[in-house]
Parts: C-alpha cells; sequence; structure tokens
C-alpha cells in the first residue's frame, strides 16, 4: 500500500495529463456538433502541453534564466518551454482556421453537426 | 453516451496509465531529459549565444530554423481565415 | 456599436499602457522572460480590446484592415532576411556569429535576436488582429 501511495505521489502529474487527454478525446470522437469537436481538441492541446511542462519540472529549480554572474542556481529544463512555447501559437492558429471553416460550413449547408453535414453532402 | 468512443478512450487511458510507471518521478532532476539535453543547454547557452534567457537562446538560435517554419505556419494561418472569411460574396 | 462611456473611458486610458507593457516584454525577451510570441499577442490584446470598445468599422478604418497582411510579411522578411545576411557573412543561415566576427561588434548576438524576436512580434500582432477582425467581422455591421 504504502509503495502504491508513493508511486502514484510521484507519477500524478502523468495521471492528471491523460486523464485531461481521455475527456478530449472523448469529446473528439463521441460529440456530433462541430464546436464540441474543436473545443474536445484544444482540451486534448493543453493536455499534451501540461504533460511537457510538468516533465520539464526540477525539483527545486527555478525559471530557466540566468541569475547575475556568481549566482548558483538549478535550473529547469529548457527545451520543453520551447517546444510548447510555439505549440501554444500554432494551436491558436488552427483552433482560428477550424472555427472558420465551421462558419462557412454552416453558411453554405445550414447545419453544424456531422451527421447533418453529412446527409447534407449526399443530397447534393 | 456513445459506448464504442467510450471503450476505445478508456482503452487508450489503460494503455498510457500502464506506462506511467516507466517514467521518471515528477520533479526529479535525474530523468534522462533533464539530466543530458536539458543540462547541456543550460551549460552552454551563454558561452554559446551570450543570451541571459535560455527559452530564447534555444528558440532564436539553436532552433532558429524551426521558429521560422513556426512564424510561416502562423501566417499561413491568418491567409487561410481571411481567404475563408473575407471573401465579398464570391465563393 | 458604441458601449457604456464607463467602458470606453477605461479601455481609453489602458490601452497605451498595455502597448507599451506589450513592446516591453518584446524588448526584453533576450535578458528576461519575454519574447516575440508573447510580446505580439499581447500587442493585439489592446487592439481587441479596443474593437471591443469602440467598434470594428472605425477601428478597422484607423488600423487599416489591408495593410495587416503587408505587417505580417514585413516581420516574416525581417526574420529571414537577417538569416541570408548571415548567408552573405560567410556563414550557415541563422548562423548569427558569422556577422559577429565579420561586423566585429561585440555583442551583436544579442541585438540580432532582439531583431529576430521583433520580427516575430510584428508578425503575430498583425495575424492575431486580422484573424480577430475577420472573425467579428460577420453581424452585417460593416460590409
Amino acid at each position: 500500500m504504502e509503495a502504491v501511495l508513493e508511486a502514484f505521489l510521484s507519477h500524478y502529474n502523468y495521471g492528471m495529463a491523460i486523464i485531461l487527454m481521455m475527456i478530449g478525446l472523448y469529446a473528439l470522437i463521441a460529440k456530433q456538433n462541430l464546436v464540441k469537436k474543436l473545443i474536445g481538441l484544444n482540451i486534448f492541446q493543453t493536455a499534451i502541453f501540461l504533460f511537457y511542462i510538468s516533465f520539464a519540472d526540477v525539483e527545486g529549480g527555478i525559471a530557466p534564466i540566468y541569475l547575475p554572474e556568481g549566482m548558483e542556481a538549478i535550473y529547469v529544463n529548457p527545451l520543453p518551454h520551447v517546444l510548447i512555447l510555439t505549440a501554444i501559437v500554432v494551436g491558436v492558429s488552427v483552433t482560428a482556421v477550424g472555427l472558420s471553416l465551421i462558419v462557412r460550413i454552416y453558411e453554405e449547408y445550414g447545419v453544424i453537426d456531422e451527421a447533418g453535414l453529412l446527409k447534407m453532402v449526399k443530397r447534393r | 453516451m456513445n459506448v464504442k468512443a467510450l471503450l476505445a478512450v478508456l482503452l487508450i487511458g489503460v494503455i498510457l496509465f500502464w506506462a506511467v510507471g516507466d517514467m521518471p518521478a515528477f520533479g526529479d532532476p535525474q530523468s534522462p531529459a533533464t539530466r543530458y539535453t536539458g543540462k547541456l543547454y543550460v551549460d552552454l547557452a551563454l558561452q554559446d549565444v551570450g543570451v541571459e534567457n535560455i527559452v530564447t537562446a534555444i528558440l532564436a538560435s539553436y532552433r532558429g530554423f524551426d521558429t521560422l517554419g513556426e512564424t510561416v505556419v502562423i501566417f499561413t494561418a491568418g491567409i487561410s481565415v481571411a481567404l475563408l472569411l473575407r471573401r465579398g460574396g464570391r465563393l | 456599436m458604441r458601449e457604456n462611456v464607463v467602458i470606453r473611458t477605461i479601455s481609453r486610458i489602458s490601452v497605451p499602457f498595455i502597448q507599451v507593457f506589450a513592446l516591453y516584454v518584446i524588448v526584453h525577451g533576450a535578458v528576461g522572460a519575454g519574447g516575440g510570441f508573447q510580446g505580439g499577442v499581447a500587442f493585439a490584446a489592446s487592439f481587441i480590446l479596443m474593437f471591443i470598445a469602440f467598434g470594428l468599422s472605425g477601428v478597422e478604418k484607423r488600423l487599416g484592415k489591408k495593410w495587416l497582411m503587408v505587417y505580417s510579411i514585413i516581420g516574416i522578411a525581417i526574420y529571414a532576411g537577417i538569416g541570408f545576411l548571415c548567408l552573405a557573412a560567410g556563414g550557415n543561415y541563422l548562423e548569427y556569429g558569422a556577422i559577429e566576427s565579420a561586423v566585429g561588434v561585440a555583442h551583436l548576438h544579442g541585438y540580432l535576436i532582439d531583431a529576430v524576436e521583433m520580427g516575430i512580434g510584428i508578425t503575430v500582432m498583425a495575424v492575431m488582429v486580422s484573424i480577430i477582425s475577420d472573425v467579428m467581422d460577420r453581424d452585417g455591421e460593416s460590409p
């Protein structure tokens, strides 16, 4: 029991990221509304961001900016921060393009859910 | 409630939780990512690039080409939103 | 579409401060927490506040909507142009050290990174404002 609790407490960040990812993936697969699908995609993205940022952390580390000369410190791992900094901006762009595609679909077909869209496409 | 989707998502979740045991602990200074790659950047960034912010040093110098591509991706997204929504009655 | 006088006054007061802070974040990217992406988004946020408070059409007219894409191209051109300058100085693409050793100025490396961050910031700002104005421009308010 002690060992299981220890293992859970030292790895809980991965568990939280996986749970968030499962919520996003379920919304992405099961929801019919296209806007809700896009929200699911955003939740999925956020799970990936949290996963990367949490494994960059080091016990007692500070932000990766050099302190003045002569001061010693432990810095956290800077590489995941860089990857996620660019991924966040690309995520915003993907969301914008997806939302504008949904707006155009609604103007063209008058529907916003997946089944209705397939029906309208088949009818044409 | 979509049962098939729920089963698929739970299956993926179980597989990922199974893999969690092999990951380094939270905040472990000896984890492979921090000990090798991260330590390399922290040690070398000041003398290689001469910039105090290590994130900026990696973003603009070590991975400069990647960031250029990233900027082009954002520009492409702006162009496509403008093409989709700012069309003046055509399409 | 004009909002309440309280909202308009508060936005008029706070927009310059947001913009100065965004410029600080962009320029401060090399020595502290900051960078082009964050500062560009903060700069775009000030324009979004203006869109909300003063209505879309007036702000777009003063901003020059058709120039936004030109601004973003200018940002990318600054970034890529510095890369080509490095080629001209005899190094690899985006190898800032080549310019530093060719010109012979100390700490030029950091200034070049600042210029690159400025290019990123201009592109991100222009694209975000363009996206928001396109998405908002749907309720038949402006042609």
